[in-house]
């Protein structure tokens, strides 16, 4: 294995669609989505003669996201323009920030093999999404949607500290949490809202140097991400091997095909002539008003998993995947709260409910059941009133019904048979209807015992608890025994 | 004495005793234009019917005590770099040619609830690029004094509009003196006010940091009304500054008993015309007759004014340019094979020589490897020069020198002599540069009978005093009373 002799270097830029109401220098609606164009006035589409205006909130989020990945928030720093030609981009610059921003020096710790690592943060800073471009292929014509420009972006830049293409997901994921924990961005990549720049570079292990990195562009899915480390390092590797040379470049990840393309090296990289932009003042943020973010930050992720441990006494592992997303350990408490029984509600979401979502696609975000049914479902359980089998029916009834769990037992007759003397009929009938296997087990074949067992669930339509029908049935056996 | 030869502060007395109407007013000053516009060629849009339409329900308003300014009713103009509703907005450049903004500029507005009346949009340089408003994609505009010379410029429409009669006032922008050299090329009183005192929202960016807009006027008392009505902070513009704005004809007092007027030796020595220092001499013995105190001093780093004023607005204009690529709106190349040929094509053909001239310059200063060359040294040399005058204002109220080294000169004589051109502005960029508001007033003739200007810088939101002071010499002098033949 060629590969294991080099060590592969990863550094991301996040990009973080703001959730604030309006735009970043505009009273604009955020709203994804609308029809084109109806979310954009003269600001946002750079008319001649408007200004910028920075929405505070905007500073307000960016310093919300450094307190919670432990960054400084610098007390001055300043917006500057970043020039470039392109369609979607109505002023032909960017308003960003160059070379003072919002945040830096922070970190991010993550956790896998039992290891723990800490990720280091460069940089957070604010500044403008762009517009869309659409190309009409029975055209040939382009069209521009600038609904999107001005909707505020946070950058995250990350040192080159990550190893692994699972590093680099662990790392996202847990970013991914944190932002949606502090409310800033509602982070869905289908819609654009979350997506990253992939800095890689790979070394043999043990040297100290960097190797030459490449840089691939807006990648909008982790799959997409992890594949293009994947496949980016290999090709690094296989230049390596062959004796050719990493040219520093920009390059463009091909997810479909699993290939990059060059698109541009840093000979031709755009000197985007930044400097600072005169139609705004500098931020100035005071102590003050970091500590008034400070004290609207919530829980955090790792806070959350600890109190878990504490609260609920989950097993870590379970504190860990319940708290890995906000959506989902919200629910989780919601279905505790009904349900009062912790370990019971983290078995069922982590086990069924997790399958659920993996074979639907689906996000934390989209949890297909409410809090309140999973939990009735979890008391019918927790009461004894089903067992797990039917459970698990039922659970699939819900999801493709919405019924309420309970009218879904009474209307479908699922509650477990309890009455002893019901049991002791069925248990009668089925000793009697199957003489043969009753006179193998009683000489000495134990194996017959699982299949009277069996016709014994069956009898009672599965309703009955598989101990009780155990109890009574040896019951039934020794009295038959002790009569013969 | 026509209506349309009389200042705003006199129609408005006219008014208010019931002795004419906006009508009146605005018809004759529409007469007015008709009888010498094609001979001086101020305006590139005259909105003759709005205009009218306008005095009707101004007139009314008026009648209904309604109208409280006491700008309501008088009829004046846009240099055409302001935005206005509905309106054609040019810039004078064939990118903006057929431009028409859906929204209002802050000093459109604001003129527009003071019940003036908007007669049209004036000429200029292209993107307010020029001295002599002879980079306009339209005409030429002539200075009415003599039709051979240029108005000045930028703002060249509006003090030519003022001189001729063609307005009663005008608002012009002022990067690095697009206000007061026209001003004085034509003998109108012009002022660049402190920055961020006028909001530049609407105002089509060249220089963002530099840009100001404001009023010229026929006397020093109008410029005072104009500012009143344009001043003041607005949300809309991050650079409005927060500040207390009092009420400009406060100003108009007729004494300048122990004012402190500091005269910059290097304005008045290599460079300029004899004539123009003269005139500048004189005014100054009319303030010691006065009681002023008057004294020369030294200003060394003016001369790196022009330099850090080019490069600073050049890059500046480079990147507010940028968005006329011809994508959203504006002049589109017919002919263009992709996406590059288009930008390529539309840029070349919709801009002039002259804009292109600094969208280059500007482009140069910012790129990698030369931006601390250049443009952070030109930063560096803003904050001295930001010293130079704040230590100057530690002796003096006001300082006191030419507008510009020469009075109006021939057309085609700087054309083709970019730098000689640039070099015009070497009494006005500082000013800029250092966010000053400055005041010209006319202060006498050369021999060609052509007009020239007396420039008064103060502090920072200072404009009152000078105000004060133009007003005084406005009083003991008679040069503003003497008419251009247009």
């Amino acid at each position: 294995m060629i590969e294991m002799k080099y060590e592969i270097v990863i550094g991301l830029e996040v990009h973080a669609e703001l959730s604030t109401k309006s735009k970043i220098y505009c009273s604009c609606t955020t709203e994804f989505g609308g029809e084109p164009n109806t979310h954009c006035c003269p600001i946002c589409t750079g008319m001649p003669g408007t200004l910028p205006v920075l929405n505070k909130n905007v500073v307000e989020y960016a310093i919300k996201a450094g307190l919670a990945t432990n960054c400084q928030i610098s007390g001055f720093s300043k917006q500057d323009r970043k020039n470039y030609f392109y369609p979607d981009l109505p002023k032909a610059y960017q308003i960003s920030q160059y070379d003072l921003p919002v945040c830096k020096n922070g970190y991010i710790d993550i956790e896998f093999d039992d290891q723990h690592k800490r990720i280091g943060l460069t940089r957070i800073h604010i500044e403008e999404d762009a517009g869309k471009l659409f190309h009409d292929e029975m055209d040939a014509g382009s069209l521009i949607d600038y609904n999107r420009c001005g909707v505020p972006l946070i950058e995250i830049v990350s040192e080159p500290d990550m190893r692994s293409s699972m590093e680099a997901k662990i790392f996202l994921e847990k970013l991914k949490a944190i932002l949606e924990y502090i409310d800033v961005s509602d982070c869905k990549m289908q819609e654009g809202s979350l997506r990253a720049d992939v800095n890689v570079s790979v070394r043999p292990f043990g040297q100290r140097k960097f190797g030459t990195r490449t840089e691939m562009k807006n990648l909008n899915s982790f799959k997409a991400i992890i594949r293009a480390i994947e496949g980016e390092s290999r090709r690094q590797i296989e230049l390596i091997e062959s004796g050719t040379k990493i040219i520093q470049e920009t390059r463009r990840w091909d997810d479909n095909k699993g290939v990059s393309y060059s698109m541009r090296s840093k000979e031709e990289a755009h000197d985007y002539r930044y400097f600072p932009e005169p139609d705004l003042v500098p931020i100035v943020i005071d102590e003050g008003w970091i500590e008034e973010v400070r004290n609207l930050l919530p829980e955090l992720p790792h806070e959350r998993k600890k109190r878990y441990t504490i609260e609920f006494l989950l097993p870590e592992y379970d504190a860990s995947v319940l708290t890995s997303s906000k959506h989902l350990a919200d629910y989780f408490e919601q279905v505790t709260a009904i349900c009062c029984n912790p370990k019971l509600a983290s078995n069922w979401i982590m086990g069924e409910l997790m399958r659920i979502l993996k074979a639907k696609e689906l996000e934390f975000s989209e949890i297909p059941i409410s809090a309140e049914y999973l939990a009735k479902l979890l008391i019918l359980i927790d009461k004894g009133k089903v067992n797990g089998t039917t459970a698990k029916k039922i659970f699939g009834i819900i999801l493709e019904t919405g019924k309420d769990p309970e009218l879904i037992v009474s209307e479908q007759g699922l509650e477990a048979v309890c009455d002893e003397g019901a049991i002791v009929m069925i248990v009668n009938r089925v000793i009697e209807a199957n003489n043969k296997s009753v006179l193998d087990y009683m000489n000495g074949k134990d194996k017959a015992l699982g299949f009277i067992v069996g016709q014994c669930m069956k009898e009672s339509k599965g309703k009955a608890d598989a101990k009780v029908i155990n109890r009574i049935l040896k019951e039934q056996l020794e009295k038959l025994t002790d009569n013969s | 004495m026509e209506l349309f030869e009389l200042t705003a502060h006199e129609l408005s007395y006219l008014l208010s005793s019931k002795k004419t109407s906006a009508v009146e007013i605005t018809e004759s000053v529409l007469g007015r234009i008709s009888e010498v516009e094609d001979k001086i060629g101020s305006y590139i849009t005259i909105c003759r019917d709005e205009a009218l339409k306008r005095a009707v329900e101004v007139q009314k308003r008026i009648e209904n005590g309604e109208a409280k300014s006491p700008l309501a009713g008088i009829p004046m103009a846009l240099k055409d770099n302001i935005c206005t509703e509905a309106i054609k907005t040019t810039c004078a450049s064939k990118m903006l040619s057929e431009f028409i903004p859906p929204y209002n500029s802050f000093v459109a507005q604001k003129l527009n609830n003071s019940d003036t009346i908007l007669l049209g949009k004036l000429n200029m340089d292209e993107f307010s690029m020029g001295g002599s408003t002879e980079s306009s994609f339209f005409h030429k505009t002539k200075n009415p004094w003599d039709f051979e010379r240029v108005p000045g410029g930028s703002s060249g429409g509006a003090a030519a509009s003022v001189a001729a009669h063609e307005t009663i006032f005008a608002l012009g922008s002022d990067t690095g003196g697009s206000i007061r050299q026209p001003a004085s090329f034509c003998g109108v009183v012009g002022m660049k006010p402190t920055y961020g005192t006028v909001s530049r929202y609407g105002l089509v960016a060249f220089a963002s940091s530099l840009d100001q807009i404001g009023p010229l006027a026929k006397d020093v008392t109008d410029c005072a009304l104009i500012m009143n009505a344009i001043m003041g902070h607005d949300d809309m513009d991050s650079t409005s500054l927060r500040a207390f704005y009092d009420d400009c004809t406060k100003g108009l007092i007729n004494d300048v008993k122990g004012l402190r007027i500091g005269i910059p030796k290097e304005y008045l020595s290599d460079g300029i015309n004899d004539e123009v220092r003269r005139a500048i001499l004189d005014a100054i013995d009319v303030f010691k007759s006065l009681g002023a105190e008057c004294e020369e001093f030294s200003l060394p780093l003016n001369e790196y004014a022009i330099p850090a004023y080019y490069i600073i607005s050049s890059a500046e204009a480079s990147s507010n340019l940028a968005r006329y690529d011809g994508i959203k709106y504006g002049y589109r190349a017919p002919k263009y094979t992709d996406l590059l040929d288009m930008y390529n094509k539309t840029r070349s053909e919709g801009f002039g020589t002259e804009v292109k001239r600094r969208i280059m310059l500007g482009t140069y200063a910012l790129s990698s490897g030369y931006y601390e060359e250049y443009y952070m040294k030109a930063l560096k040399v803003r904050t001295l020069i930001i010293n130079d005058f704040q230590k100057a204002f530690e002796k003096y109220d006001i300082i006191l020198g030419p507008t510009a080294p020469t009075t109006a000169f021939m057309f085609g004589e700087k054309e083709n002599n970019p730098l000689d051109m640039y070099l015009g502005d070497v009494y006005t960029v500082a000013v800029n540069v250092a966010g000053l508001p400055a005041l010209t007033v006319p202060c006498g003739f050369d021999s060609k009978n052509l007009p020239i200007g007396m420039q008064l810088i103060g502090k920072a939101l200072d404009e009152k005093l000078l105000l004060r002071a133009g007003y005084t010499f406005e009083q003991n002098t008679v040069f503003h009373k003497r008419k251009a033949k247009g």
